[in-house]
């Protein structure tokens, strides 16, 4: 089954370039580089599951360090 | 040591709980799950090679110029220098020479690579023989004259029938009759293999016959068709419209510009500029100023909001 | 279930061999035990490396940024580069010319190296803009900034493997810096047969090892801590211990 399964999208062909003074990039580069900076910016953005988690390790901490130090 | 150096070493505060087996698991899940995805979607190029045969038979013209350039020495390969002859001394900076220092490792003779020796396992033709042997006698002045008039002549030269050359009549010696020869090997697909051929049965370099293809224009046009010379940035991209190599920007980079673009020695001087910033990229921790960019510029202030919000400052 | 202070256990062996037990093999502690390099070695790596370091099931609380997770990704994808790649060896270089099956397994590849710069890349940008490398965590850095430069030649030596036109052109055009600097005395591009064998076997030891040393390290060093807010007003000094970047 595997053999008959082709490309969704062909790519095989010529290559869009984005031409800007001397720089010239293939678009398909274009946009995974303009992908890699979206992804970093998302990831530090977005909130990171696990928070009442953190915050109740956080808590605990003070008051065993209040604790330690009565 | 400071406290500050005690905390940066080792964390004494809260740590919560977090499952990292679950997550490499995960990790390699949503991984495998997007190259498959990314493969069903796009699958890969595999743009066939081209070979001497097609070579021969659509750029007949091109395939004898080039031919003829490896006879008289004259071709990319021919006048390259180490490691594959002495023609020249090979690129430098200032008194950098490693390229003349680690010499000829990988010797090809042009002229028997690629015209006497494949000519000699046409079996039977007295003629192309004679020629043959008729050029190798003659003077090395004589033998410069006939390639070179006949390098003008295949500037104009016309496809025959069955994709032999014809050009205007000239003083070109046993020229023609090597070359025509030499085609039509070609064209039947004897020289691919041929140029392989070594002392062994086995064979996987390709160096021979890759070279010969380089010093003519196929592999160029169909470069440039792909957007893979050098002046298009080539070396970041991949044939048809698949992304390519994005993590070379930087060192294809360096070719476009002055004073590499324009230098005989562009190669060895981006390398050794790449491998410098390849250090600095490595020494980071240690080079002032580039170690503290992160602290000048606080996008850590983002990535550890939560953090600074919820533990107190060292001084209250 | 949160887990509170669970400081990081100090560095020492756990008494390794202090025991007289026969059955676990670990021999009295006599002056021959001492010596013994297997003891010496087997104190220095637990003691480097004790198992709740190794694997812990507790990470500090600043660990709270979807950043984290692309260092964990480019592993994933690594290990799906080698696995494809294991898949495409058993049937040989020719094989994905072939057959669908072959081609398909050779785009996983592809995709899966795609990936792993595209998450190895934000991994670094996340670690440069932590300033990851502070606190004795100079190795860590170095070790990730040498996978990263390994990688590429790796994947130059699976581009001029492939037997196809690409193929072609990337080996004419790579011969020239190669050449350049008389690498290509003893790396010669052009020679499928040796470019195969880098690829397949000594380039993917070579990224794997530093990859697994970088990996070693972080679980050693442990994550980074953020830069202490109170501190920023400061000018860093030279030699200062945040920046710092010297092994511990």
């Amino acid at each position: 089954m595997i053999d008959v399964i082709s490309a969704i999208f062909d790519l095989n062909n010529p290559a869009h370039v984005v031409h800007w003074h001397f720089f010239e990039m293939s678009l398909s580069n274009v946009i995974v580089i303009c992908l890699m900076l979206v992804v970093f910016v998302l990831a530090i953005l977005l909130p990171f599951p696990g928070a009442a988690r953190r915050q109740a390790a956080r808590t605990l901490k003070g008051k065993s360090d209040s604790a330690a130090r009565r | 040591m400071s406290r500050y150096t005690n905390r940066t070493r080792e964390w004494v505060g809260p740590y919560a709980h977090y499952d990292l087996v679950k997550e490499l698991c995960i990790a390699l899940g949503v991984m495998t799950l997007l190259a498959v995805v990314l493969t069903i979607l796009f699958s890969s190029p595999d743009e066939k090679p081209s070979t001497i045969a097609q070579w021969s038979t659509a750029m007949p013209a091109d395939f004898v110029t080039t031919a003829v350039s490896e006879l008289d020495g004259t071709s990319g390969t021919a006048e390259y220098g180490p490691p594959y002859n002495h023609a020249a001394e090979g690129q430098h900076a200032t008194f950098l020479k490693p390229q003349e220092w680690l010499g000829v490792s990988h010797p090809i003779d042009t002229a028997s690579a690629y015209v006497y020796e494949p000519l000699q396992t046409i079996p039977g033709d007295a003629a192309v023989r004679a020629a043959t042997a008729t050029y190798k006698a003659a003077p090395a002045a004589k033998r410069k004259q006939w390639t070179e008039a006949y390098s003008q002549a295949l500037e104009k030269a016309t496809v025959g029938p069955a994709g032999t050359l014809k050009v205007a009549p000239g003083e070109y010696g046993p020229v023609p009759i090597m070359m025509n020869a030499l085609l039509g090997l070609a064209q039947t697909g004897g020289l691919e293999g041929n140029l392989l051929r070594s002392n062994q049965f086995f064979q996987s370099d390709y160096t021979k016959p890759l070279l010969f293809m380089a010093d003519g224009k196929l592999l160029e046009e169909r470069a440039e068709a792909d957007h893979l010379l050098g002046e298009q940035w080539g070396m970041m991209n991949e044939t048809g419209s698949y992304p390519g190599q994005s993590w070379l920007w930087l060192y294809t980079f360096w070719y476009q510009i002055e004073p590499f673009k324009a230098s005989e020695n562009a190669d060895i001087l981006v390398v050794l500029l790449m491998t410098v910033l390849s250090l600095a990229f490595l020494l980071i921790p240690f080079i002032p100023g580039l170690r503290d960019i992160p602290r000048w510029i606080p996008v850590h202030r983002l990535i550890w909001r939560e953090h600074y919000r919820s533990t107190p400052s060292p001084e209250s | 279930m949160s887990v509170g202070a669970t400081p990081p256990p100090s560095s020492g062996a756990p008494g390794a061999g202090a025991s007289g037990a026969g059955a676990s093999g670990a021999v009295a502690s006599t002056s021959q035990g001492k010596r013994s390099w297997t003891v010496r070695t087997r104190e220095a790596g637990v003691g480097a490396l004790p198992p709740e370091k190794l694997l812990p099931d507790g990470q500090p609380t600043y660990v709270d940024s979807w950043i984290y997770v692309f260092g964990v990704a480019t592993l994933a994808a690594l290990m799906v580069i080698v696995g494809s790649g294991l898949i495409l060896s058993l049937k040989g270089p020719a094989w994905w010319h072939d057959t669908g099956v072959g081609h398909f397994f050779n785009s996983i590849h592809l995709w899966a190296v795609e990936l792993f710069f595209f998450t190895m890349v934000v991994h670094l940008w996340g670690k440069y803009w932590m300033a990851a490398w502070r606190g004795g965590r100079a190795r860590v850095w170095m070790t990730g900034a040498i996978a990263f430069l390994i990688a590429i030649p790796a994947a130059l030596t699976g581009y001029v493997s492939q037997q196809n036109f690409d193929a072609q052109w990337i080996s004419t055009q790579a011969k020239d810096a190669m050449n350049s600097i008389g690498a290509g005395a003893f790396f010669n591009v052009t020679n499928f047969g040796q470019m195969y064998s880098w690829h397949i076997l000594l380039f993917p030891i070579a990224v794997v090892g530093v990859v697994a040393a970088h990996v070693l390290l972080v679980r050693r060093h442990g994550v980074v801590p953020p830069f202490e807010l109170a501190e920023r007003s400061k000018p860093p000094k030279q030699g200062h211990p945040e920046t710092d970047g010297a092994p511990s």
